[in-house]
């Protein structure tokens, strides 16, 4: 089984991850940058797709459009705690909890991080904490590294399936980069300046 | 000026050590260049042509002598013993060796300075107004806002991978020094009726490939909200901005394609389920980061200084740089003075060692220990008693630093062009150099008169050409470096993009061209005109017979493509 970071430790994990079969995209870049292919609000996979995905009996997380497209089948696993969804970069927190009544009645919902330069799933998983409410298991899957975590884990990831080539231990320490934040999110909802620098708190 | 709590020095103490890490990780193989790239880009290091290029934020320009003394000590013990001020307020040093970088990094973090976001694809460097504090038009002091976002914006987590790089700027006076109209997001610090502090809300302007002008979202709002309304800007753009094509990916793209109230609604959509929150900025905050800024002890001055006058009426060199490099203050007795950095002969912005300790030496002495770069590429001390002015100018002149044609001709705006950066299409500084050569008659160039000439290598446009009174841009064709000209941009207020004049020349023929639309300017202005004035009163053709004349060169272009 893989091992992932949940909060601050490293455990193993018997989740699994459902894809659709992707077709090998080539890298692009222009200036000099890498760009990505998929906008936001892309079409994830053709409906011959979302049909043929399978989806094992034990614990899955599956993608948001064979969710959406499958609730009738899936729905009876949420309540078994088996089923779990996964987002994409393109797509949007709010399909998502626009398709269940309780966004908590998933144990455990992951945010893909295709590159991870790719910043749209920050977003994603701010607004899952914040202005849906969700407070269970928020899995940030993909290109998940060392020197993203401290980010991930500020707005609202609390576990991390670092990538596999990479040395776990090592990317733990990630999220420990900084001692200290500035501005509100997830992790710290109040900023600086309401926590350390009003009149009267010690500086 | 703003100096750092314990908590701000924590933050530029635990990047240094990050870094450090990042870059023995790169080194010994565990990171990719892939991998590597995003990291040292979001802390201002670039692979350029012969080496690394470290650039280094100035917050809003501000700097104190001490923290220039450092910059000039890094130039020397890291560096070639000169560094050059960008058209962004910050600074950047062309040869460091990476592995001394952290060091570097360090050094600056020991005089509260980093190089935190000066690159990538996330919040840059806050810019404003060079005359924040001292200009006699401000309607607000700037900069303890801009201080406020650059915390804000200082690793943000939702917003450090960005589709593409932001820029963020604040003007607080009358005229728009800090160029609002030309950012990602400007802010346009304003009182409503009631006298409340406020802003106007400008996203989605630009220079770069496709240059646009921002658009306004908000006429006032209450600057309690500036961070709350930023993050819904930065969210919108964040989720909907192109990352399918980096020449796309800018805001401006996405304020056009959705029109600009279209975007306004969606941040204020999103807006409303934050507004009012924690983050909504406290009066106690505001105050705290406003007491860094409040004035320093200045004396009790007549506005008049006889002496200064006498000396003026004796010495035409001194009055002449008087009369180009020195504006009004906002306290009776002091004036704001500009060095120049555009002496003929250097590279536009470059700055040698000796001359950042020596103009160290000068803030300490002249004007509070304190002084100011401008996107013009020039230093400012902003706070010199008018009896000072002759003795300054003296020690300013030994160092090379009071040429006295700032606003003029040779002023050049001047990005560092193909003799450093990798994306450059054609080098830069010696067109610069070769028009600082052609227009070296100092009576000949007071009598044309202000204007803004400004260069850019690419149409990443880190040369503001677009807003040049006088823009040259560089252009490939067949791999030879080609030259484009455009009249009748503008910054400030009266904000305007240029107008290419027709088919692009050779590096050797660009003197002649800007040579010929000076002429033309001379000939054709009305008493008192500047050089934009007329330009916007003709329009564009007598300029255009001016360096074309029978248009001969014209049609030999269009039949070569």
């Amino acid at each position: 089984m893989a091992k992932i970071i949940l909060r601050d430790s490293i455990v193993t994990d018997d989740w699994t991850v459902a894809s659709f079969p992707v077709s090998d995209q080539p890298i692009r870049k222009q200036a000099g940058k890498v760009v990505e292919s998929r906008l936001t609000g892309d079409v994830s996979a053709t409906d011959e797709a979302v049909a043929a995905l399978e989806i094992s009996a034990s614990k899955t997380l599956v993608p948001l459009a064979a969710w959406l497209a499958r609730k009738a089948e899936l729905e009876a696993r949420v309540k078994t705690g088996t089923l779990g969804v996964w987002i994409d970069s393109h797509e949007l927190a709010e399909t998502l909890a626009a398709s269940l009544d309780d966004l908590n009645r998933f144990p455990l919902i992951a945010i893909n991080f295709p590159r991870f330069a790719d910043g749209r799933s920050y977003s994603n998983a701010t607004l899952l904490r914040t202005r849906f409410g969700y407070r269970g298991e928020l899995r940030a899957i993909g290109d998940v590294l060392q020197d993203q975590l401290f980010y991930m884990k500020r707005v609202g990831f609390d576990s991390f399936a670092v990538r596999a080539d990479k040395n776990i231990e090592d990317a733990l320490r990630g999220l420990r980069d900084f001692s200290v934040t500035y501005q509100t999110s997830v992790d710290q909802p109040l900023p600086i300046y309401r926590r350390h620098r009003q009149a009267g708190a010690s500086v | 000026m703003y100096r750092y709590d314990q908590y701000d020095q924590a933050i530029v103490d635990d990047r240094v050590a990050q870094f450090r890490d990042q870059t023995r990780r790169f080194l010994a193989g565990e990171l990719s260049l892939d991998e590597f790239r995003p990291l040292r880009l979001q802390n201002g290091l670039y692979m350029q042509r012969h080496a690394h290029m470290l650039r280094v934020a100035i917050p809003y320009g501000l700097l104190s002598s001490k923290q220039l003394r450092m910059l000039g000590h890094i130039a020397h013990k890291y560096d070639r013993d000169y560094a050059h001020f960008s058209t962004r307020q910050n600074i950047q040093y062309n040869w460091p060796e990476l592995e001394q970088v952290p060091d570097l990094l360090a050094d600056l973090a020991s005089v509260e300075m980093h190089a935190i976001q000066t690159s990538g694809n996330c919040i840059r460097n806050i810019t404003s107004d060079q005359f924040a504090g001292v200009a006699p038009d401000e309607i607000i002091d700037p900069r303890t806002l801009c201080e406020i976002l650059r915390q804000w914006s200082t690793f943000h987590p939702e917003f450090a991978y960005l589709p593409r790089k932001f820029k963020i700027a604040v003007n607080g006076a009358e005229e728009d020094r800090a160029v609002v109209l030309m950012h990602d997001i400007g802010l346009d610090l304003v009182k409503n009726e009631a006298g409340e502090l406020g802003m106007r809300v400008i996203v989605g302007g630009g220079l770069g490939r496709t240059p646009i002008l921002g658009s306004v979202i908000r006429e006032f709002l209450p600057w309690q909200h500036m961070l709350t309304y930023c993050e819904s800007i930065l969210r919108v753009y964040n989720r909907y901005g192109r990352r399918d094509n980096a020449f796309k990916a800018r805001i401006k793209i996405l304020v056009k394609a959705l029109g600009a109230e279209e975007f306004g609604r969606q941040v204020e959509e999103d807006w409303a389920h934050i507004k009012d929150g924690p983050a909504t900025l406290t009066q106690a905050e505001l105050d705290r980061v406003a007491a860094y800024f409040a004035p320093p002890a200045y004396e009790k001055l007549d506005a008049q200084a006889p002496a200064l006058d006498a000396k003026l009426a004796e010495n035409v060199a001194f009055a002449k740089w008087v009369g180009r490099s020195v504006r009004a203050h906002k306290v009776p007795g002091y004036v704001a003075v500009t060095l120049s950095l555009k002496k003929t002969g250097v590279p536009p912005g470059d700055c040698t060692s000796e001359q950042m300790e020596f103009v160290a030496d000068l803030a300490d002495q002249f004007s509070f220990g304190e002084l100011r770069v401008s996107h013009e590429q020039n230093l400012i001390l902003a706070d010199v008693k008018k009896a000072d002015l002759y003795k300054l100018w003296e020690l300013a002149k030994s160092a090379g630093l009071a040429t006295p044609n700032i606003g003029l001709l040779t002023d050049i705006i001047c990005c560092p062009g193909g003799d450093f950066c990798s994306l450059a299409n054609a080098k830069s500084i010696p067109i610069a150099e070769a028009i600082q050569r052609r227009f070296d008659d100092l009576d000949y160039l007071h009598d044309i008169g202000e204007i803004e000439l400004n260069i850019s290598g690419c149409m990443n446009s880190c040369g503001h050409h677009h807003v040049g009174q006088i823009g040259i841009l560089g252009v490939d064709k067949d791999g030879a470096e080609w030259y484009q000209l455009s009249i009748g941009g503008a910054q400030g207020k009266t904000a305007s993009l240029s107008s290419v004049i027709g088919p692009s020349f050779s590096a050797a023929e660009v003197p002649d061209v800007v040579e010929k639309l000076i002429s033309t300017y001379v000939t054709q202005r009305e008493e008192g005109e500047r050089f934009l004035d007329t330009v916007r009163r003709l329009g564009l053709e007598p300029f255009k017979q001016g360096v074309y004349g029978n248009t001969k060169k014209a049609a030999k272009e269009v039949v070569h493509g």
